[in-house]
């Protein structure tokens, strides 16, 4: 913690950087913390219930962000993928940004509690099991121990994907259409993700109207459809869409699939490197396409 | 001519068989260079074939979003046909291929989400494969008769809302009105 404290306070004493944004601890559990001065420093901590991902405040989205000055940004392993995945579509420059990492063993699921817990397969981010970059690489500087792997999950989101996919096809939709019809629209999803990153989002075109606006199936069906879609292979799966959806849509189980897919069809997956290419704008002359007539 | 429209039409109709009346309706997704000249080349080489295809043309199949696949099911389309240049064909070079990555993806998510994926049919058809549409607009349509309609999809509509162009309408009624306006 203190050589979290001590890189910041340096780096906003001379100057690398205007703000640090991490997370501090606060009444309600730890949240994110915007450090403008060398002394707030010392508020930043490290610990299972910093869940957050602060990408989403480079987002270019928020240039409201941008106009404070340069940005130190504390990342865990998911975070600096979605970084790579800004420096990749050309949203940011690698200039722009000091980036600290932190080793992570892993996150619990709520970030609302006085004290860290334990991670225990209960409370732990489903996400971490899946998580291969315990230590980003993405970083100006590495800070914390070594990280253990954290608990098992009682079951893992692939698991649970493969559970659906042993259903039949009327089940699967029966079971999409049920969860998408809670959707009430608010798109907290696309606001919270370090990836959607257009100006003017799809489903707010009104001419044509592409996106039905108001929550009814049909509309609700085409926005979760779209949304999984535009993060193809760009989505670096760190949950925050998910935490963020006030009635519960399992969208990791979408987010996961979309992986899986570019996984196995492409042999992506996605990284902390800007340089490798993602794999929806790419393209190969032998792509399988067995599903062409 | 007019008789002669019919006679396609209904060669159409007694190419599968009848689910109890039911006439699909599939919307077509076709690039401008390859598969609509393609299609038009079967048209004039008159051939037979299903007349439940409504093509929509586009510059490319890069230029075809994902989005129009679920806008032509929101208003009633029972299947949908995408089809362009095959492989190293592109008038526009690597359309194809990003379309094909796109779709790829497209393609394995509504089967995850529990769209019939016999309902989306892709395919490669050149400007010289008039035949090849005509075996591919069959199919397809064949393969959608099978299934039925897509009273899942329209299920999803708002129940208040009037029945417009696109939404359920009495079974079998598509072909008389599409024979009709055409004869006219």
């Amino acid at each position: 913690m203190s050589e979290l404290r001590d890189i910041a306070r340096a780096i906003l004493a001379d100057g690398r950087a205007r703000v640090v944004i991490g997370w501090e601890d606060a009444r309600r559990g730890a949240r994110p913390v915007f450090a403008t001065d060398p002394d707030d420093a010392d508020k930043l901590i490290f610990d299972a219930r910093c869940v957050h991902n602060l990408v989403t405040y480079l987002n270019p989205r928020r240039d409201n962000v941008a106009e404070l000055g340069k940005i130190a940004l504390v990342v865990k392993g998911c975070d600096a993928k979605a970084v790579a995945g800004l420096l990749r579509e050309a949203q940011l420059g690698r200039d722009d940004v000091v980036l600290i990492g932190v080793r992570c063993g892993g996150v619990l699921e709520a970030s609302d509690l006085g004290q860290p817990l334990a991670l225990t397969p209960e409370n732990v981010a489903p996400r971490c099991h899946e998580c291969d970059v315990r230590e980003p690489n993405l970083v100006d500087y590495l800070v914390g121990d070594p990280q253990p792997d954290p608990p098992r999950p009682a079951m893992t989101i692939d698991e649970r994907i493969a559970a659906l996919e042993s259903r039949p096809l009327e089940e699967r939709w029966a079971f999409w259409t049920e969860q998408f019809s809670k959707c009430v629209r608010c798109y907290a999803c696309r606001q919270v993700c370090p990836l959607c990153i257009c100006e003017r989002c799809v489903a707010e075109k009104t001419r044509p109207q592409w996106i039905e606006p108001s929550s009814h199936a049909r509309g609700n069906m085409s926005w979760n459809i779209t949304r999984a879609l535009h993060l193809a292979g760009r989505c670096v799966g760190c949950g925050e869409c998910e935490r963020f959806c006030p009635v519960g849509i399992p969208l990791s189980l979408m987010n996961r699939k979309l992986q899986q897919i570019v996984a196995e069809r492409y042999g992506y997956v996605v990284s902390d490197d800007p340089e490798k290419p993602a794999p929806i704008g790419d393209y190969r002359l032998d792509d399988r396409q067995e599903f062409i007539k | 001519m007019s008789s002669r429209r019919s006679d396609t039409i209904e060669q159409g109709a007694a190419g599968a068989p009848l689910c109890a009346g039911f006439e699909p309706r599939l919307t077509a997704f076709v690039c401008n260079w390859c598969t609509y000249t393609g299609a038009d080349l079967a048209g004039t080489s008159r051939l037979h074939m299903a007349s439940n295809v409504r093509i929509i043309r586009l510059p490319c199949t890069g230029r075809i979003d994902p989005l129009f696949v679920i806008k032509a099911f929101e208003r009633g389309a029972d299947g949908v046909i995408v089809s362009g240049c095959h492989p190293a064909d592109c008038h526009y070079t690597s359309g194809n291929y990003h379309a094909r990555r796109r779709f790829a993806v497209f393609h394995d998510l509504m089967e995850f989400v529990g769209v019939d994926p016999r309902r989306i049919t892709f395919s490669w058809v050149s400007a010289s494969e008039g035949a090849k549409w005509r075996d591919v607009v069959n199919e397809a349509v064949a393969n959608v008769r099978a299934l039925g309609p897509f009273d899942a999809y329209r299920a999803l509509a708002p129940e208040d809302e009037a029945p417009e162009d696109g939404a359920p309408e009495p079974a079998g009624e598509a072909v008389p009105t599409g024979a009709a306006r055409s004869a006219s």
